[in-house]
């Protein structure tokens, strides 16, 4: 990626509408609305919701940019008043279940991985299949939200580990802890589907 | 030392990230390099992160984009009238009124 240039012209297009260009808002989120939208999705299990959301969490970067400072990427700034916005939609709806924004007890949290032999799949083949597609979403919006959080931000939007611990404010160590166990929980959730949906030949009892 | 498939599990995510310490890093590379077990968890995990980062996986919905940039528009009107019209157009107290549909 060239994140150098596009980073430039970024604030300068920041730069420009603070001026009064207030137009060049539209170009400016242009390459971030899909990031918002699937942050968005994922925390909040539904489209509607989720387009609602991202919409709100754009004007609400319009009405502050002139509080953005480049010290973060204008990208995950971005991404972190998605969270923001998803997390206080999550916090108002009486009806869902709650869940918990704390961490979960120690010693309910050792996630031990899948065992297998081999994946066979080629990974962009797997994905053709729409199934597999619903199934790797189903399984990212499974997660208990401390772990969906940082796996979206790390591992979905790409912040580095020290963003990704600026945005949640929390330490490094936790973020690193956090992201083990989510990445643990999809591996053993979706690799013992992905042998059940695509069982081997000799498998079949009459060879 | 030799570790143990257990420990190296404890490892996997610091392992594909690239920051564990190196006298860790070391004793777990030995042991992938033995462990077939381990190693299929390893790469199964990494195909997880690639599958995750394929833009087939969440796609937006159609129109998405045209509705956002509509009520962008009508914000950014609402916000602030274009300079070069004639007529100053102000409209005091719509911001953050205006958005009631919560």
């Amino acid at each position: 990626m060239t994140g150098t240039t596009d980073n430039r012209n970024e604030a300068q297009i920041i730069a420009s509408i603070l001026a009064g260009n207030t137009h060049e808002f539209h170009d400016l989120i242009r390459p971030h609305e899909r990031s918002v939208y699937v942050m968005a999705l994922s925390l909040l299990h539904n489209e509607a919701d989720a387009e609602d959301a991202a919409q709100e969490a754009f004007l609400k970067a319009f009405r502050n940019l002139a509080n953005f400072r480049g010290e973060s990427k204008f990208s995950t700034w971005l991404i972190s008043i998605t969270l923001n916005e998803a997390r206080s939609r999550l916090r108002s709806k009486k009806t869902m279940k709650m869940e918990s924004l704390d961490e979960p007890p120690e010693g309910q949290g050792h996630v031990s991985p899948a065992l297998l032999r081999d994946w066979r799949e080629i990974p962009s083949e797997v994905l053709e299949r729409q199934e597999f597609r619903l199934l790797l979403q189903q399984a990212i919006t499974d997660l208990p939200l401390i772990y969906r959080e940082i796996f979206l931000l790390r591992d979905v939007e790409e912040l580095s580990v020290d963003e990704s611990a600026e945005v949640l404010g929390i330490t490094v160590a936790s973020v690193k802890v956090r992201l083990h166990r989510a990445r643990i929980m999809l591996q053993k959730k979706l690799v013992p589907q992905l042998k059940r949906d695509n069982p081997k030949r000799r498998w079949f009892p009459w060879l | 030392m030799v570790i143990e498939c257990k420990h190296v599990w404890d490892h996997i995510s610091g392992y594909l990230d690239g920051t564990l310490p190196a006298e860790v890093l070391e004793q777990v590379q030995t042991h992938l390099e033995h462990c077939e077990i381990c190693s299929a968890i390893l790469d199964s995990t990494r195909n997880v992160l690639i599958l995750t980062l394929d833009e087939r996986v969440f796609e937006l919905p159609l129109g998405f984009s045209e509705r956002l940039h509509a009520r962008l528009e009508a914000e950014i009107r609402a916000i602030a009238p274009a300079p070069s019209g004639s007529e100053r157009k102000r409209f005091y107290g719509k911001e953050g009124k205006s958005q009631g549909t919560r």
